[in-house]
């Protein structure tokens, strides 16, 4: 037997442009650390690692855990957008008798790649990043219901965005599309580990987003400040509080599709194959029963930073509360019942379409009246442009136009038309991009005085909005043109007599645009790091908002609250605010009491580690070390659930000190 | 969850307020397992008839046998809600007692299951024969997979309560562990009917 199973050096890469990708990285991180060593020294390195190690990797608030989701999910967008850049280069270059600078096959895995890296390690981690920051503050809470939990979700998180890129290393990634549609996925057709990374990388990210999924649920169901019910909480929470639902509704779904893939190529099963009474349909059913929540666990977050953002902005209580927040329940359970949409083209008959065609369009209506409502929110409102609302006003734009596409291409007999056609990429990405990645910058930009103490560089802030918007624009409008000239999705290669070149063209030009976008978006964390004492937030309330999270010093603190703020009213910050003006009221002093903190620890990233140790050893079918990595993961849980002793005591006379050592530091 | 007698003292039962968390927790973890074997008996409600030429649960189940394991499993379940009676009164022998007998129960339900999957992989019905033998191993396996982990739990538990005193913190994981096992027991009526009865009728 091969110790090392499939893996041998046939394995590393070969192609120039992934030696290129993989060792460029690599080579500047070594001469990085080179350079440091020479005018640092080995000792400021050790100081650093320990630092690190001790006050991040091994932590249990969320808020530091949110950030090293953002760290990794921006890291991962550049990546992805890579791939997106090399598949504009490629489709505006191959025509006729030139063939690009990209083989079939390679174009196949980037492809499979964007998507795959997009959707779980760039959305999701940003979600999930801004929920670990803001949520728990939102809602007056000190902490998550289960803070080690919290850390084992984000490094399975991480478990799984290193062995999706270990797959530019060792062997390569999957060339079936980023949802990997049998029986193409089935061992007799993608025979190589591109597949297994693809599960495996997915399994191992997946089981951490519904450990989340539960954690945040039960975080907002019982750890409301006192006086919170659940129509006085602010709308991210509620927005929160659905795409939880979902999750964890819709996960265990993936779970199992994953490894009924995973059994028929390895054990070989008959789930999907296309003999032995194996039905490829079936996952395809399966896989967007998980597919369609997805996008709305994706975007209901995103609603939720906007109503956020635009009731902040416009100084205006949020227009239609109660009407946001059923319609954020009827988008979330409708969002079950459309999945069929994906593939009208299956031959389910003309009742099922029709079916799912209605639901289609009418889950368009909760969504009709949260866009209603924003606006209602604006008017009369008194405006600040600042870039969240910047990004809520873009959104507004392409969210509109993404959406219109959908309602459109919920008539059955038009997707058949439009059916995998660019058309049907624009309006994903319009969705996905313009509706939850602009939502997330919005977010980010709004809440990161929250968590770092001072703000991002407002004038860089805008060349980023509208290089994105711009940009944005010009990549996938030509799509939509495109997709109804007949150009379908997946493309390597096609003839000079379709004239669809100047569109791809353009479109390229857009991500050029974007590329841009990007580049202001480092320089502009950059800048704002160096400035930040122009921008530092002393008040813990820099744009005059409106919920708790703004109650509390920024930084905040890592127990969140010195004193658990009480609710009496919706917008509970404001309403404190108004409260003290009204009555020249002096601010109450504060009473301390004893908090209970969780210790950190590193048993969350051992659990995850070994999961990628297994992940890897099944993808490569290394038998002894998917043991090592089963049994690891099992003793470690053991470990940690056996003991008891993962708090301590920060004591009230402790709380005061820091609380006045932050106070002098913001009026110095 | 149990009642704790007013003759505890009082640190247990303050001790079960912050525990509301992990008992949602734990039922909505519970929850997302229901979905998982949900997905399991759809696949199954689709593949059950493709069995391509091979044998269907008519020619391969034996309820009798089956019938055995139920009740097996069902005492097993039985024999834990008593351990949890006993936790409730603080009686530490009885608890590993009545541990004891579900853990002997649920190893050999576990041991007629994989007793009957290797009959079916000797003769020659194994899960690459048809896409019916694939959800049927699959769908019951997983079930097996949970019993395993179930088994496991026991184990370690039973391991610390015969070393340390039973405390609130102790109760509240025995709580978690006969929720789970409770759980698994009625996935198990499920699969009884769905699977076994439905299969001999030939459904």
């Amino acid at each position: 037997m091969n110790l090392l199973g499939r893996l041998n050096m046939q394995a590393l890469p070969h192609d120039p442009i992934i030696i290129a990708a993989v060792g460029g990285p690599t080579l500047a991180v070594v001469i990085a650390v080179l350079v440091l060593l020479k005018f640092k020294g080995v000792g400021w390195f050790i100081k650093i690692g320990t630092y690190i190690w001790k006050e991040w990797l091994t932590t249990l608030d969320p808020k530091r855990i949110g950030v090293m989701y953002i760290l990794v999910a921006l890291a991962m967008l550049l990546r992805g957008f890579v791939d997106a850049m090399m598949m504009r280069a490629q489709q505006a270059t191959s025509v006729g008798s030139s063939h690009g600078f990209l083989s079939p096959d390679h174009f196949q895995q980037i492809f499979s790649a964007h998507g795959t890296v997009m959707i779980f390690f760039v959305a999701m981690g940003l979600m999930f990043g801004l929920i670990n920051l803001i949520l728990p503050l939102q809602i007056g809470s000190r902490d998550v219901a289960f803070p080690f939990l919290n850390s084992v979700s984000f490094w399975l998180f991480t478990a799984g965005m290193i062995l999706i890129n270990l797959s530019l290393v060792l062997g390569q990634f999957s060339a079936a599309g980023w949802l990997a549609y049998p029986p193409l996925s089935e061992l007799q057709y993608s025979p190589g580990v591109g597949v297994d990374y693809w599960l495996w990388s997915l399994q191992i990210a997946g089981v951490g987003s519904l450990l989340s999924g539960v954690n945040f649920l039960v975080t907002i169901l019982k750890m409301r400040a006192p006086g919170m019910t659940l129509m006085k909480m602010p709308m991210f929470a509620w927005s929160v509080l659905n795409s939880m639902v979902l999750v964890i509704f819709a996960f265990p779904i993936l779970t199992v599709t994953l490894a009924l893939l995973f059994l028929d190529r390895s054990m070989g099963m008959h789930f999907f194959t296309a003999s032995n009474g194996g039905n490829p349909m079936m996952y395809v059913n399966l896989i967007w029963a998980w597919g369609h929540p997805e996008v709305y666990i994706l975007v209901l977050p995103a609603f939720g930073i906007y109503s956020e953002v635009v009731a902040t902005f416009s100084r205006k209580r949020l227009f239609g509360y109660t009407s946001m927040v059923w319609a954020l329940g009827a988008i979330t359970f409708l969002s079950f019942s459309v999945w069929l949409h994906h593939f009208f083209t299956m031959g389910a008959g003309a009742n099922v379409n029709a079916f799912f065609g209605i639901m289609t369009a009418v889950i368009a209506i909760p969504t009709g009246v949260k866009i209603f409502n924003w606006l209602f929110t604006m008017y009369r409102g008194r405006i600040h442009f600042g870039t969240p609302m910047l990004w809520f006003m873009g959104f507004v734009v392409t969210f509109t136009i993404g959406g219109v596409a959908g309602v459109l291409m919920s008539v059955p007999a038009i997707d058949f038309q439009v059916h995998n056609s660019l058309f049907l990429v624009a309006h994903f990405h319009m969705m996905i991009v313009g509706g939850a990645l602009f939502g997330y910058f919005a977010g980010l930009t709004y809440w990161f005085p929250k968590i770092f103490g001072f703000k991002l560089h407002e004038k860089l802030g805008r060349k980023v909005f509208w290089c994105w918007l711009i940009g944005f624009l010009l990549a996938f409008v030509p799509l939509y043109i495109l997709g109804l000239m007949g150009a379908t999705r997946r493309l390597d290669h096609y003839d000079a007599s379709q004239g669809w070149q100047q569109l791809f063209i353009v479109a390229g030009l857009g991500v050029v645009v974007i590329a841009i976008g990007i580049g202001f978006q480092i320089l502009q964390l950059l800048v704002s790091i160096k400035q930040r004492k122009q921008n530092l937030d002393t008040t813990g309330d820099p744009w005059n908002g409106r919920t708790l999270e703004w109650a509390t010093l920024s930084p905040a603190p890592f127990y969140n609250f010195a004193v658990v703020p009480e609710v009496t009213d919706r917008d509970a910050f404001w309403a404190s605010k108004q409260a003290e003006r009204a009555q020249h009221a002096e601010p109450k002093t504060p009473r301390y009491t004893d908090i209970s903190i969780p210790k950190n620890t590193p048993m969350g990233m051992c659990i995850a580690g070994f999961a990628f140790l297994f992940g890897f050893a099944t993808v490569w079918h290394i038998l002894w070390l998917a043991i090592i990595g089963l049994l690891g993961v099992i003793i470690t849980v053991i470990i940690r659930t056996t003991g008891d002793d993962h708090e301590y005591v920060l004591t009230a006379a402790e709380v005061e000190k820091l609380e006045l050592a932050a106070h002098a530091r913001n009026y110095a | 969850m149990i009642n704790v007698p007013a003759t505890q003292n009082t640190e247990v039962i303050k001790a079960y307020e912050p525990d509301s968390k992990t008992m949602l927790g734990f039922w909505v973890y519970i929850m997302t397992d229901c979905v998982l074997f949900a997905s399991l008996f759809a696949v199954y409600a689709v593949l059950h008839k493709n069995t391509f030429g091979g044998p269907s649960g008519r020619d391969l189940f034996s309820p009798s046998y089956v019938l055995v394991e139920t009740l097996i499993l069902l005492t097993s379940s039985f024999t834990c809600g008593l351990a949890m009676l006993a936790a409730a009164r603080g009686a530490r022998k009885s608890v590993l007692t009545w541990f004891g007998a579900t853990f002997l129960l649920g190893f050999s339900f576990l041991v007629m299951e994989v007793t009957e999957f290797s009959k079916l992989v000797r003769d020659g019905d194994s899960w690459h024969r048809s896409g019916f033998l694939s959800s049927y191993f699959t769908l019951v396996g997983t079930h097996g997979l949970h019993i395993t982990i179930g088994l496991l739990w026991i184990a370690v538990l039973m391991t610390k309560i015969s070393r340390g005193n039973m405390d609130a913190n102790m109760i509240r994981k025995m709580t978690l562990l006969s929720l789970f096992w409770h759980f698994l027991d009625i996935i198990w009526i499920f699969i009884f009917t769905i699977v076994y009865m439905l299969g001999v009728i030939g459904v």
